[in-house]
């Protein structure tokens, strides 16, 4: 083990790490700290300028949640970010599946090449695609809708999905394959009922990956919707922004609605989550 | 000869190989074909486009086509001259048909982009950005080695570090916006209490894209952090004690045992930091919106979209110029990672 086990030190070295991290803790999250402290303090503190005092009428616990929940368009901009995420999740990992099984499976002429297109599609920049796409998705009539953010998030992310699962699948033992076609089982049932089940632990890594990329997702919600009816939140709270304007009590307590999701989903899925991040590479 | 003897056993004893085999052909364009199509739609056809819109000048509308009526002396060309006026001439009609209204320029994009400020502008903050954003890499290594310890509590801990990364780059931006508030800003209370001048970060010329890039390694820095930890639990022990009964620790340890082993996380590191800083677009938008004054803290994703897409005008041909450009320089980076795994899939 790198470095050296603490419990290997002195008393002294031991006592000062366990004083250290906590602060450290604390000093590295003071910015979202500072949030969580906004959130919760009436808004008068901030027109009186008592930004990082007690406050002075007492805390308002949460009431500026219920604000932000009651007085604006926040319940409807959660909602398409569930309707937007959870299909993607779903679509992106059931075709990364396939795709997975059919570059890691089996040997073709252009099975690296179709493997490393996706590879490649899934680093370039997003803006190389942005007219095209946007354009795309306004001749299918799709523009400022759930469907067309929808749509191009499936097609995105199945690129980074395909390099995950591939991968995964070319470490899975190729006997047990080999051993079904023996058997005469057909390519569909040996994809099925062998190896899908295997891919579980991909398949879940996968999942909370996707659906904290796509919640957090704030570059194509703007390019490809505009209004409340369709916007995901982090759209939504930018729009919010102009709204509420030096509002921080409010605009705290809506950014802390909206990171909830993917921080309740990396709590849950951890082991998973950090799987997925590595791509593999660190086993 | 030779190859009929050996072939017709095969096709006579037993026919399934040769069913199986076809299967085995087909079965994984089969598989492939949904995702194929899918991607090609979304991201292979649309780079290609890109390209060719660069050399237009585009305002990201149609325009509905026109034909003559049978029987007035116009042709159908002359409709289409007339555009938008056609619909209230007599003799011409719509053909239900929309027209792109692209104009073709040449090289004229790239050539306003070689004399445009801004652009240089945001070419040099971009410099700035992977330069600065690499900082991610030493400092996730260094928190990694800090929390790398079996102590109470500890698998808290390491959540709680890698926290930030969790949370969108539109809610980082906002916290740190706060973050730096001039005079009430949490970062400026505390200068102020250490008897500093309070600075307006976001508000000015020469700090604002630095204060951005500190926000932006929040969360790469923790990124690289858990890259780094999980490496270092598969670092071997043996490797580790052998080295200690030689004599080495600390920093030597470190940079000649422990990092070596580190490789395949410091890659993949090296990899996502290159992307996250030539992606950076979320914190710019939110925490200055490319101000202050004109771009001073635009990069070329900030740009492309600027001009594209605000009030300015569509300016959708000068846009993928720049979105060109962008690209062009991320595949460099993609042709490095291709390359490697291409070396890899031989080696294995």
């Amino acid at each position: 083990m790198f470095p050296r086990p603490i419990q290997h030190y002195s008393r002294g070295v031991q006592a000062t790490y366990q004083v250290v991290l906590p602060i450290a803790l604390l000093v590295w999250l003071i910015p979202l700290l500072a949030v969580i402290w906004f959130s919760i303090k009436p808004g008068e503190d901030f027109t009186q300028g008592n930004y990082w005092g007690w406050p002075a009428t007492g805390f308002q616990g949460i009431t500026n949640y219920w604000t932000v929940f009651a007085e604006s368009a926040m319940p409807q901009y959660l909602w398409n970010s569930v309707v937007i995420t959870i299909p993607t999740m779903f679509g992106a990992v059931a075709l990364s599946c396939m795709t997975g099984f059919a570059l890691g499976v089996y040997r073709f002429k252009g099975n690296l090449l179709i493997f490393f297109m996706f590879v490649a599609g899934n680093f370039v920049p997003f803006q190389i695609l942005m007219v095209p796409v946007r354009d795309l998705t306004d001749q299918m009539g799709l523009y400022d809708t759930r469907l067309g953010l929808i749509l191009f998030h499936i097609a995105f992310q199945t690129g980074f999905c395909t390099l995950f699962m591939r991968n995964f699948i070319r470490a899975l033992p190729r006997a047990l394959i080999e051993a079904a076609r023996v058997e005469g089982v057909s390519e569909w049932r040996i994809f099925w009922f062998v190896v899908l089940p295997l891919m579980k632990p991909a398949i879940a890594a996968l999942c909370v990956l996707i659906f904290t990329f796509i919640w957090n997702d704030f570059f194509w919600a703007v390019v490809l919707t505009q209004s409340p009816e369709s916007q995901p939140v982090t759209a939504g709270i930018t729009a919010f922004n102009g709204q509420y304007r030096a509002m921080y009590h409010l605009m705290s307590a809506g950014s802390i609605v909206a990171a909830i999701p993917p921080v309740a989903m990396f709590f849950l899925m951890q082991k998973h989550f950090i799987a997925g991040l590595t791509l593999g590479a660190v086993k | 000869m030779a190859s009929v003897t050996t072939d017709t056993p095969i096709q006579h004893s037993d026919p399934t190989p040769r069913r199986k085999i076809s299967q085995q052909a087909i079965a994984p364009w089969l598989f492939l074909l949904p995702a194929f199509l899918f991607f090609a739609l979304y991201v292979i056809i649309p780079i290609v486009q890109s390209f060719y819109i660069s050399f237009y000048e585009w305002n990201g509308l149609y325009s509905p086509e026109y034909r003559a009526v049978e029987g007035t002396e116009l042709t159908d060309l002359a409709c289409t001259e007339l555009g938008n006026r056609a619909a209230r001439t007599e003799g011409c009609e719509p053909t239900g048909a929309n027209v792109w209204t692209g104009e073709y320029v040449g090289w004229e994009n790239y050539q306003q982009l070689w004399n445009d400020p801004f652009f240089w502008t945001s070419l040099q903050n971009n410099v700035i950005w992977l330069l600065l954003y690499f900082l991610a890499i030493p400092g996730g290594l260094f928190i990694s080695l800090f929390l790398n310890q079996k102590v109470f509590g500890m698998r808290l801990y390491k959540s709680l570090f890698f926290f930030p990364f969790v949370l969108s780059q539109v809610v980082v931006g906002l916290v740190f916006s706060w973050f730096y508030l001039p005079n009430d800003g949490l970062l400026n209370q505390v200068l102020i209490f250490f008897g500093f001048e309070s600075i307006n970060i976001l508000g000015s010329n020469e700090y604002a894209t630095y204060g951005i890039i500190a926000a932006g390694l929040w969360p790469q820095t923790a990124y690289c952090m858990i890259l780094y930890l999980t490496g270092l639990n598969a670092v071997d022990p043996e490797q580790i004690e052998a080295a200690r009964l030689d004599g080495a620790k600390g920093p030597k340890m470190l940079w000649y045992v422990v990092l070596p082993q580190l490789w395949p996380a410091t890659f993949i590191a090296i990899v996502v930091t290159v992307i996250g800083a030539l992606r950076s677009f979320d914190l710019i938008t939110i925490m200055t919106n490319g101000g202050p004054g004109f771009y001073n803290t635009s990069v070329l994703a900030f740009y492309m979209y600027d001009v594209a897409l605000s009030e300015f005008g569509f300016r959708m041909g000068y846009g993928s110029a720049i979105a060109v450009i962008l690209f062009l320089i991320m595949m460099v980076y993609i042709a490095g990672f291709l390359w490697k795994m291409w070396r890899d899939e031989k080696g294995a």
